[in-house]
């Protein structure tokens, strides 16, 4: 016998796909708003993700990304394996310090805007690796958005980081990464 | 007739004899050491000799013994006969002063790679080596971090309170 079809809809009649719409003024048929709004909502729906990922930290974000966790129903579906598609660099495990030039140089590639996570005690701050080989967090190389604790995470938290990171972008000025506050912030990088 | 640690010794007693010393059967391996001049004629030999044809350096590092005035770094060769599948350890020492031990590149291309590593942690310098110079670390570190001269953490580090991780008083003495 065939399964009877049912709808997880039943009952829901006004059902949105967007929640939570951006502050503006809307009427029957037609929304105003700012354009950094739609922009925000734009780009925090369909975040590219970056994976740099050296270490246990890179497992769990392989959980993050599959079935039980995914990360496709924040609209980070498409992990790129090219920096120069992607938007936000997620740093996941130990960075040793001659791997540091490299993750430098991934991030150079990636286009503006642009948002890094450090995943984990390791990437954050060295964590137990308080040793002459590794880079004591990658906040001495490239800015960090956003630090998730944990070692390692569990994938909850690298979603909740990734959601901070979805705070970050929705609210952002588009003119801020023009200004003088953001160059003064890459060349303390020594990044021109 | 199989090799055994008897048949090794008594081999380069007969060749060198009081210049190897030190004859020690740790774990059963047998463990020898020769002035730091003679690694050479010694590795050759045991390479060399039919019977005991020690043609494979399975491993070569170094150690370093800071309460040990003039005798600071030991250089370590183990050595592998494949067909007897047998093992010795030969241990040559130098000063930290004068870290200079000729190569065994020679002999061995495998100690290419191994005695930069060496160099590397314990800057230890094989004379005649083809490319001496850093392997694993940065190249702009400006020291032997492997030495028991240094503090395990990086004390370049200002976000950790010492007083937390219970290492405030350990090391009194470095600044």
């Amino acid at each position: 016998m065939a399964r009877p079809v049912r709808y997880n809809l039943t009952g829901e009649r006004d059902l949105k796909l967007v929640k939570e719409g951006p502050i503006g003024y809307a009427g029957e048929g037609f929304m105003a708003t700012t354009l950094d709004q739609i922009i925000g909502l734009a780009r925090k729906n369909s975040l590219w993700p970056l994976p740099f990922a050296t270490s246990c930290c890179g497992i769990e974000f392989m959980a993050t990304m599959a079935a039980t966790y995914d990360l496709g129903r924040f609209g980070a579906e498409r992990v790129g394996f090219s920096p120069r598609q992607c938007d936000m660099l997620l740093v996941m495990g130990t960075i040793a310090k001659k791997m540091a030039p490299v993750v430098k140089q991934v991030y150079l590639q990636m286009a503006e805007p642009r948002w890094v996570v450090a995943v984990g005690a390791c990437a954050s701050s060295g964590g137990v690796f308080d040793t002459y080989s590794v880079l004591q967090g990658i906040d001495q190389i490239i800015p960090v958005d956003v630090y998730v604790p944990g070692c390692p995470p569990r994938p909850e938290a690298i979603l909740d980081g990734i959601m901070k990171v979805q705070n970050l972008v929705g609210k952002e000025s588009l003119r801020r990464r023009n200004g003088e506050h953001y160059k003064a912030l890459l060349n303390s990088y020594g990044i021109e | 007739m199989a090799l055994t640690n008897e048949i090794v010794k008594q081999k380069l007693t007969e060749k060198f004899g009081d210049s190897v010393t030190n004859f020690e059967e740790p774990f059963g391996m047998l463990t020898f050491e020769a002035p730091k001049e003679m690694n050479l004629k010694v590795l050759q030999f045991l390479y060399d000799d039919e019977t005991l044809g020690f043609r494979f350096l399975t491993d070569l590092t170094a150690v370093h013994y800071p309460d040990n005035p003039g005798r600071e770094l030991a250089v370590v060769y183990h050595l592998h006969n494949l067909r007897e599948n047998f093992r010795v350890r030969f241990k040559i020492f130098t000063s930290i002063e004068n870290p200079d031990v000729f190569t065994a590149t020679k002999l061995f291309a495998a100690a290419n790679w191994m005695e930069r590593e060496t160099y590397d942690f314990y800057g230890v310098n094989f004379i005649g080596h083809p490319n001496l110079k850093r392997i694993l670390n940065v190249d702009e570190m400006d020291y032997h971090p492997m030495r028991k001269e240094y503090p395990l953490e990086d004390r370049q580090r200002t976000d950790k309170d010492d007083e937390m991780f219970g290492r405030g008083e350990i090391f009194p003495n470095q600044a």
